[in-house]
């Protein structure tokens, strides 16, 4: 057995094999795996008795259940109106600038890969960012270089 | 449990009507037509579509009647000015996301968004067209399935269908927002999924987004090609239903047009897949005897209960899902497939024509067949067996192309060879046909006797019930076949892929008694199979079911062993059921594909 499918079988046993549990198992297995693959969206239907297309459907539309490989660190920068209107371009052109990646793209060593977010809930203090699960409010080009820079330093 | 009347008024009209009928249902009690898209009536609400919305009096919004009940004191106008206008921008909106190319599309004259947009006189464009350049490159993956996101309205009945008619969910809601379609698992394309080809998506689907791959211009092409012989194998079930093609009632038997139109569209000979049928229930029912003989004189491990392999969009699915149980199905090729093999041999040497200047085109109620021709497996002439395969829709389309009036047209018999057929043979069509069509002949072969059920209708394997079971005492049996005596045949019938489920689930747990299973992988059998004429419901698929069975009893041969072709091709070609030569062509076997 595949380290995906013990990862999976375990979950399953935790969480139960009904289909309220495909959630659970589902950001468990984003969380140690930072993505779904499609091994391990095979293995959660197999396991919970579903069609991949229905595990596959669920899994497309949550944005942070990602289905496509990412880097260790995944920026998600709001894209809404609010974050918008306070700068948001400016703050993806800076990091696109400093690692080299457009949106939606991951860094050639994996490291970190950029994207958007829908409404973080925190547009009183936007624009903001997510790295990980790490919240940074009212950030500026300044301090994201300065942010980022750190991150590129943990290694 | 009797239940609460609820009184209320449509269209000032006052009707009483079952506590949870929806709003749509009582209207249509009164003959009142509310426009549809989502709703089906094979089918779970959905109410996603929204163009079914009426007034209620008192409420503020518009409520969708379609996933509405009723409450008492209601009152509901279906067509008022603010439900007329509301409607209108509904469809305007579906519009806006839908590729609107009538004049090229397949389904142009049977596509429910066009028919509501003609209702309503639709014309400009009142909103931005939103139809995405990428969708537009249509999924042809598929022999049986074409796929265009451009077309779709995501009213998700072919996702409904797929899961809970068919238990397989292919095709499911992926993405959201403005992102949000009907796709497969990540995205691949239909050949690469689960998707058994049933095609039961496709009887639903109320726009082009699912269509079969048609294949009208390769057989028309065939048909003036004066170096091709090209002949043609009608199935049960289209001499019931190609008459709906041309405004008949459903159910209408027509099989005599439908021969003299074939011939009239250039076939060099009009031949029946219902011989391959008669043909079928000699090798499935010999083989059954053989089983059976083979766990209770010899002590065997066989595979018992047997299932019965005619649908392919059944052995695809039992492929996908229940792999660990390919040894129960029978060998047998399809009648389709049993058909194209003896065409290249036996009929090719009888009219003294080259197989390989042969084309055998087929006319469906199905578009896993389809798929099933261009199995690698199905080349038993040494050539492919069946060239194309067409669904009754789309010989319906050649026939209007053609110019022929088909209503018109004097009944015409099937040429011969391969053109005799029984009763026992149409009722392939139907739920439950095989099954009685195989006990007609086994328990006479037995006993040497007819079965024991008035004027040979063996009554307990009809009807539209999802899962049937019935069991026959065998007794009096000839001296070959002593170890039958007394055995009570245990059988079952399942239509519907999801019905089907229920049963191989019990096989697997080892709670089955049955001998012997017959599966359908369509609702109803190929009757409401998935290259049927549209609409499809069960009020359709009930008058279809009535035609096959009229048509039963009007043959004058009505079971399987007394076909004369059929003795004539034992006589000289096959030797036996379940010889050599029916070995290499009648015969096949299955392969384990992935279920995830």
């Amino acid at each position: 057995m595949t380290k995906i499918k013990e990862l999976v079988k375990e979950q399953a046993e935790k969480h139960g094999r009904a289909r309220t549990s495909l959630m659970p198992i589902l950001q468990e297995v984003v969380r140690s795996e930072n993505y779904l693959s499609e091994e391990a969206m095979e293995a959660i239907a197999e396991e919970l008795d579903l069609s991949t297309a229905d595990v596959f459907g669920t899994a497309s539309f949550y944005t942070f259940l990602d289905t496509v490989p990412r880097g260790k660190y995944v920026i998600r920068v709001c894209k809404t109106i609010t974050c918008h209107m306070k700068g948001k371009d400016e703050i993806i052109r800076t990091i696109s600038d400093m690692l080299k990646i457009k949106l939606g793209e991951t860094t050639t060593d994996k490291k970190f890969s950029l994207l958007q977010a829908n409404c973080l809930g925190w547009c009183h203090k936007g624009p903001v960012m997510l790295i990980n699960d790490e919240v940074y409010p009212e950030i500026t080009p300044e301090k994201v270089t300065e942010i980022v820079n750190q991150y590129l330093k943990k290694g | 449990m009797s239940k609460y009347k609820v009184n209320l008024k449509i269209n000032n009209i006052p009707i009483s009507v079952d506590e949870g009928t929806t709003i749509l249902d009582a209207a249509r009690e009164l003959n009142f037509k509310i426009p549809t898209l989502c709703h089906h009536d094979d089918l779970c609400v959905a109410g996603n579509c929204r163009v079914c919305v009426v007034e209620q009096k008192g409420a503020r919004l518009l409520p969708a009647s379609c996933a509405t009940p009723v409450s008492e004191g209601m009152e509901i106008q279906t067509n008022s000015l603010k439900v007329r206008q509301a409607r209108k921008h509904i469809v305007e909106l579906l519009l806006s996301e839908h590729n609107a190319d009538c004049t090229k599309c397949f389904k142009s004259g049977y596509c429910e968004l066009q028919d509501m947009s003609n209702d309503y006189r639709i014309g400009d464009h009142v909103f931005l067209d939103l139809v995405k350049e990428e969708d537009k490159v249509v999924d042809i993956s598929s022999p049986s399935i074409e796929k265009d996101d451009s077309k779709c309205i995501r009213c998700q009945r072919c996702v409904r269908t797929c899961s809970s008619l068919q238990y397989v969910s292919a095709l499911a809601v992926t993405h959201k927002g403005n992102e949000m379609r009907i796709s497969t698992f990540m995205d691949k394309p239909m050949n690469d999924v689960v998707c058994t080809a049933c095609g039961q998506c496709i009887n639903r689907c109320p726009t082009a987004a699912l269509t079969e791959r048609n294949y009208i211009d390769e057989v028309f092409d065939a048909i003036y090609d004066p170096s091709k012989f090209v002949v043609v194998q009608t199935a049960p079930a289209t001499r019931v239903a190609i008459g709906e093609e041309f405004g008949m009632e459903p159910g209408s038997r027509v099989t005599g047009k439908m021969v003299a139109a074939l011939r009239r569209l250039g076939f060099d000979k009009v031949l029946d897949t219902d011989f391959t049928a008669d043909l079928t229930i000699m090798e499935e029912g010999t083989e059954l005897l053989v089983r059976l003989k083979d766990a209770l004189v010899e002590g065997k491990e066989v595979a018992l209960p047997m299932l019965t392999s005619c649908s392919p969009g059944w052995i695809k699915f039992q492929e996908h899902l229940y792999p660990d149980l390919l040894d129960n199905l029978s060998t047998c090729k399809s009648p389709q497939q049993m058909f194209g093999p003896l065409a290249k041999t036996y009929y090719a040497e009888k009219v003294n024509k080259n197989p390989a200047d042969m084309v055998v085109v087929s006319i469906m109620p199905c578009t896993a067949k389809k798929f099933e021709a261009e199995r690698p497996e199905m080349r038993g002439s040494g050539y492919k067996d069946v060239d194309y395969v067409l669904t009754t829709r789309e010989l319906g389309r050649m026939i209007h192309q053609a110019g022929i009036d088909f209503e018109k047209l004097e009944d015409e018999k099937y040429d011969s060879i391969l053109g005799e057929s029984t009763g026992a043979a149409v009722i392939f069509g139907s739920t439950g046909g095989v099954m009685e069509a195989a006990l007609r002949t086994a328990y006479e072969l037995v006993t040497g006797r007819e079965v024991p059920f008035t004027n040979l209708n063996i009554k307990p394997v009809r009807g539209m019930e999802g899962v049937k079971e019935a069991s026959v005492k065998i007794k009096d049996v000839k001296p070959e076949w002593s170890f039958l005596e007394g055995v009570e045949l245990n059988v079952a019938i399942a239509h519907g892929l999801a019905n089907a489920k229920i049963l191989m689930d019990k096989i697997r747990a080892g709670e089955a008694n049955h001998h012997f299973i017959e599966i359908m992988a369509c609702p109803s059998g190929c009757i409401g199979g998935g290259g049927q004429p549209m609409p499809t419901n069960m009020e359709i698929r009930k008058k279809r079911a009535a035609g096959i069975y009229e048509e039963d009893e009007a043959m004058t041969v009505r079971k399987s062993h007394e076909n004369p072709e059929v003795t004539e091709i034992y006589q000289s070609f096959l030797h036996e059921p379940l010889g050599h030569k029916s070995h290499d062509l009648l015969h096949t076997h299955y392969y384990p594909r992935k279920r995830h």
